[in-house]
């Protein structure tokens, strides 16, 4: 990032390649929606470029960069309401041979991949559905903890409260995920 | 441990991050406490289950957005930029003032001319080439002992 400070285009086009995957999965996460999720990206990576004179070296980048991007994410869950994507469940289902050719199925595995695919795809909706019903602050939490893997101290400077306040957050969220997806975590304890 | 502080050590518990002594006192907790054993283990359930998301990939087109946001970005100026309207202009100008002062510094060292020699240099052309100053005795020159030597005649 002092580099970008001192003019270097080709740090910022580093910095846009090592973090545009991570930004746009965690604000995809905030906001269930794609779209949404990469305008605030982008808008994330605006800023910093604007930033980039004034930029001094006191928090690790990641901590400022997903500082900004918890608060355009805070924002805009707060003022807009997204729609939840479909699945379609008429796409068809194809296994990739070897050497790269598609094979279709016959008719009972592929009526057993259908069930399979659906079953996998129920699993991620209730995931993806008990993260959103999380309070915006710990859904924050526990995307930045879970996906980012940042420290405590980290997350907590993000989020401005204390490490004591932050390991409280996560633990109300994990309390309401584990009897949100309570079928899943049953399943979970048996395998 | 009571229960109670087990809160903020859980998830620390659940993924590795306490130290040495810390985990040696949640353990020692947890062999006593059927609820927190519980919890620990869907705590570690929700964990596995989050990681079951699957990541995804910024659209192709990502990188050109951000460029284009980035390009049409004002050019910040500083407040002396505006005394520089080209580079061009600037060598130019730089170039003359130097030249300028080369000039002013080199008319400084030429020898100063006195003014009852300024007659004789603006009429100069005219005595070279008067016959009878042609005739006039050598102008006298002083020798080492100062002494004047009589012109030749």
């Amino acid at each position: 990032m002092l580099d970008v400070k001192a003019g270097d285009e080709q740090s910022f086009t580093l910095l846009l390649h090592r973090y545009r995957s991570p930004l746009v999965n965690f604000l995809y996460r905030m906001v269930r929606n794609r779209e949404q999720a990469e305008d605030l990206a982008q808008e994330v990576f605006l800023r910093v470029y604007r930033a980039r004179e004034n930029y001094v070296p006191s928090a690790k980048f990641t901590t400022w960069l997903f500082r900004i991007a918890t608060n355009l994410a805070l924002n805009s869950v707060r003022d807009t309401r997204y729609q939840r994507m479909e699945i379609s469940l008429d796409a068809p289902v194809t296994v990739d041979a070897e050497e790269g050719e598609e094979k279709t199925l016959d008719i009972a595995e592929k009526h057993q991949n259908i069930e399979q695919h659906l079953v996998e795809e129920t699993r991620k909706k209730m995931i993806r559905h008990a993260i959103e019903k999380l309070p915006e602050k710990q859904r924050a939490a526990v995307l930045l903890h879970k996906y980012q893997e940042l420290d405590y101290g980290e997350i907590a400077k993000i989020l401005q409260c204390s490490e004591s306040a932050l390991k409280s957050l996560l633990f109300r969220a994990y309390e309401t995920l584990r009897v949100e997806l309570a079928p899943l975590v049953a399943q979970q304890g048996k395998s | 441990m009571s229960c109670s502080r087990m809160e903020n050590k859980i998830l620390g518990y659940v993924d590795g991050r306490l130290r040495e002594n810390e985990r040696l006192e949640v353990e020692k907790h947890l062999a006593g406490c059927a609820a927190c054993c519980l919890r620990v283990n869907e705590f570690r359930a929700v964990s596995g289950l989050l990681e079951e998301l699957p990541m995804i990939e910024p659209t192709a087109a990502f990188d050109l957005r951000v460029r284009a946001r980035v390009a049409a970005e004002p050019v910040k100026q500083s407040w002396w930029a505006w005394l520089i309207p080209a580079p061009r202009v600037t060598i130019a100008a730089l170039v003359l003032m130097l030249a300028t002062i080369w000039v002013g510094t080199a008319s400084k060292n030429q020898p100063q001319i006195a003014q009852e020699d300024i007659p004789v240099l603006e009429n100069y052309d005219v005595l070279s080439n008067f016959e009878p100053l042609t005739e006039l005795p050598q102008p006298v020159q002083a020798d080492d002992g100062g002494q004047q030597q009589s012109p030749q005649m």
